[in-house]
């Protein structure tokens, strides 16, 4: 069976991994105009205090997102 | 003006990518704010020198991230651009780009450049991206992109000539598209390029894939590319993440040419502890809430030395005016209808000022992105936004600039519930009501020790206010039944230090817009609401004089005494009396009699005029009107005919000052909220919910305290 897909939302302070792609269309549209693009290195930055919203670091900027945003971004293993 | 005749230039990028930097520099104070024709929403303008071309007309749109439209703001500008064989469309392009970011910019530039545009690349921030230690190969990047390519550094104005020079020489480019369209799409394309005219390959694709962005075609036309795209199973937003990555893709192979050095994002560093701080969970409230706290003490410490100076100036003149001109109709009007009617308006320059100046720094130095980032959570739980906390807190101030603040909100749904919501905070000019009423009703004695029974009793009407507004806003968001999917998707921008030129044109912008827009409502009903105090049926007003003259024959009254009584009379005679008199049965339940009825009429315009109306009907003439004792003792005197007792009981001032929480008495805020949402109906809803809530609180407080 395969096992529970990683996405940003999953990630640690610090951690970095590789977009693999979205599990959401609609809103993949967005995600990639703002660089989070299939295969582009993505970095969980901190979050806010209550575990959401997030802050990541994409394209060489820093991005903020909800964390129901994040979870359609799944990650490489 | 109206049709200019040399090309317009627009000024395109990303939000943060210092476009209004560039914008400010090239325009200076020239600017204005007018509106898109056939769209209801602002552009900003401004007028500039470029050789060859002389005066040239410059439009600043708003950020944007991509041509695909998400927010209205962003509707807007693919308008625009789909749209740019209308007259007042531009005709050539300046697209800015940050350079320490610069994938993200080029991705908006390689959209633009298939539209076949004349376009210059303005590549911005060209002193961070030194530090950052980031080169590019100019020449390259022009050659590839086949545009000019102008390094700038808007903040400083560095490159703002060559950018012109460039401006004037502007071209399209010319090499092919960077994005090769589908071949699917190619038949709709065609056809659409035939019957409508279209000028590109591109253009048409993108009528072919928006079709909300269209509305400025013939109802004809949208129905012709409607049929096409159903003829031809065209499918809007299928293949658009696919253009994304292969636009992204042609981007990274031009870097890779034109990179002659890669970023080192050590610069970053400094930005990155302050974050560590300012968004931390204990330290990043903490300092939140003291820079709220420095606002408000600013714009009521600050704000109150100019204002009662320009008060004082315009109640000066007017009575200048009366005294000056002959008296009749003409002269009174003027001076007790326009003239404190413009005052009151301008008397809100000081704070508008004030408030947008903070706006405008905590925006400049990236810090408000961290204040959305910190309250988002907190505020989507009811129907807001995190970017609502603004408006919210400003409208502590004064809702007009609050109500203006809420356009950084994307989403539509919660722009229009921060709307709605945010004249529930207790504002300034509910404060000498608050102070007047607390007064008669609350003791000034000590609780605990130290805590000023009548402070608390004020604060306790703040909290009253807000927590109004959020549970208001909740109510709004399970009624409000709109699909729109909320984002957050923001970027956090590198902290810098603000520039003051920018901070001060948009002082200048705000205030500007708020005194003509706002003034024009603000007079006409204190026009009107000057006519319904002067005026009356019958021969009482005017021949007032007389008729208190034969009522007070057997009294000794002093001149002041006197006059106090016309003044009076007269206001009870006038229509805005009888008025009064019959609204008196439904605000009886309130426990108010129409006396105070009379105090809600007039202050249903601005709020603050129920002290000066209560200071008019007490008989209170001129000489006590800012003496607040003598206004108290008059009302604490004050009898109920029905029960022999004082007028003013606990029970009636608490049900007033619960009434002046929640009610909508502020003529400037309707006309700013129509403004903001472009029609009667929400500010007419707004009117209504709030007036209900005041009345049935007021109610339910009066019956169950008498």
């Amino acid at each position: 069976m395969a096992e529970k897909v990683k996405s940003v939302a999953t990630m640690k302070p610090g951690e970095i991994a590789i977009i693999a792609g979205f599990t959401d269309s609609e809103i993949s549209a967005k995600l990639m105009e703002m660089g989070c693009l299939p295969g582009a290195a993505v970095r969980f930055n901190f979050t806010a205090p209550f575990g959401d919203p997030i802050c990541i670091s994409v394209l060489g900027y820093e991005l903020s997102l909800r964390i129901d945003e994040a979870a359609t971004i799944s990650i490489m293993n | 003006m109206s049709q200019p005749q040399r090309p317009i230039i627009a000024l395109l990028g990303n939000p943060n990518s210092g476009k209004s930097s560039l914008f400010n520099h090239l325009t200076g104070l020239n600017q204005k704010v007018g509106n898109f024709p056939g769209v209801t929403v602002e552009k900003k303008l401004g007028y500039t020198n470029i050789p060859e071309q002389g005066t040239t007309e410059v439009i600043d749109l708003p950020g944007i991230y991509s041509i695909y439209p998400r927010s209205l703001d962003e509707r807007i500008v693919a308008e625009v651009l789909l749209d740019h064989n209308s007259p007042n469309a531009p005709q050539k392009l300046v697209v800015v780009v940050d350079a320490t970011n610069i994938k993200r910019g080029l991705l908006l530039l390689t959209q633009v450049l298939d539209l076949g545009m004349p376009t210059v690349l303005a590549l911005n921030m060209m002193d961070l991206a030194a530090k950052a230690g980031v080169s590019y190969d100019f020449l390259k990047l022009a050659q590839k992109l086949g545009v000019a390519v102008v390094p700038i550094n808007a903040r400083k104005g560095e490159g703002i000539e060559a950018l012109k020079k460039e401006i004037a020489n502007a071209k399209a480019r010319t090499i092919g598209s960077v994005f090769p369209i589908w071949k699917e799409a190619e038949a709709p394309i065609q056809e659409l390029r035939k019957q409508l005219h279209l000028d590109n390959d591109y253009e048409a694709y993108q009528f072919l894939e928006q079709p909300q962005s269209l509305t400025f075609l013939s109802k004809d036309h949208q129905q012709l590319v409607d049929t096409i795209r159903k003829k031809n199973n065209f499918f809007p937003g299928k293949f658009q993440g696919a253009e994304t990555i292969q636009r992204y893709g042609f981007i990274q192979d031009l870097l890779n040419e034109a990179t002659l050095k890669q970023a080192d994002y050590a610069w970053k560093n400094f930005s990155h502890r302050l974050d560590k701080v300012l968004t931390h969970k204990v330290w990043g409230y903490l300092i939140f809430f003291s820079v709220l706290f420095l606002v408000f003490q600013s714009v009521f410490a600050w704000a109150s030395y100019p204002m009662d100076f320009i008060d004082g100036l315009f109640a000066d003149f007017s009575s200048w005016l009366s005294a000056t001109l002959p008296d009749g109709a003409l002269t009174r009007l003027f001076a007790e209808g326009i003239i404190p009617g413009l005052g009151g308006i301008i008397m809100f320059v000081p704070q508008i000022a004030i408030l947008f100046a903070f706006i405008a720094v905590l925006e400049e130095t990236g810090y408000m992105a961290r204040v959305v980032f910190l309250m988002d959570k907190i505020m989507r739980k009811f129907g807001l936004n995190g970017k609502s906390v603004v408006p919210l807190m400003s409208g502590m101030a004064c809702a007009i600039p609050a109500i203006m603040a809420t356009r950084t909100i994307d989403n539509w749904k919660e722009r229009t519930i921060t709307i709605m919501v945010t004249p529930l905070m207790s504002c300034s000019a509910r404060i000498p009501i608050f102070t007047i009423l607390i007064a008669l009703i609350v003791p000034d004695t000590k609780v605990i020790g130290f805590f000023n029974l009548q402070g608390l009793a004020l604060m306790a009407l703040y909290l009253l206010g807000f927590v109004a507004a959020l549970v208001s806003a909740w109510v709004m968001k399970k009624l409000i039944d709109v699909k729109e999917r909320s984002y957050l998707m923001m970027e956090l921008p590198t902290y810098r230090l603000p520039k003051g030129s920018n901070v001060g044109l948009t002082i200048v912008e705000k205030t500007k817009s708020f005194v003509v827009e706002a003034g024009k409502v603000i007079l006409a009903i204190s026009v009107v609401l000057w006519v319904l105090a002067s005026y009356g049926p019958g021969d009482k007003v005017e021949k007032a004089e007389e008729y208190v003259m034969q009522e007070t024959a057997n009294m000794r009254l002093t001149e002041q005494g006197f006059q106090d009584r016309v003044a009076a009379y007269k206001l009870e005679n006038s229509y805005a009396g009888v008025i009064g008199k019959a609204i008196e049965p439904a605000i009886k339940p309130l426990g108010y009699d129409w006396k105070i009825g009379i105090a809600l009429i007039t202050s249903f315009a601005a709020r603050e005029v129920f002290v000066g109306t209560m200071a008019t009907i007490y008989s209170i003439g001129s000489a006590g009107e800012d003496d607040e004792n003598t206004i108290k003792s008059r009302m604490q005197a004050e009898i109920n005919p029905d029960t022999g007792e004082a007028r003013f009981t606990p029970a009636v001032g608490l049900s007033l000052l619960v009434f002046y929480t929640f009610a909508m008495q502020c003529m400037s805020t309707i006309a700013v909220v129509y403004r903001e949402t472009k029609g009667w109906k929400w500010p007419m809803i707004q009117l209504t919910y709030m007036s209900v809530l005041a009345y049935v609180s007021a109610f339910i407080v009066y019956q169950l305290l008498r």
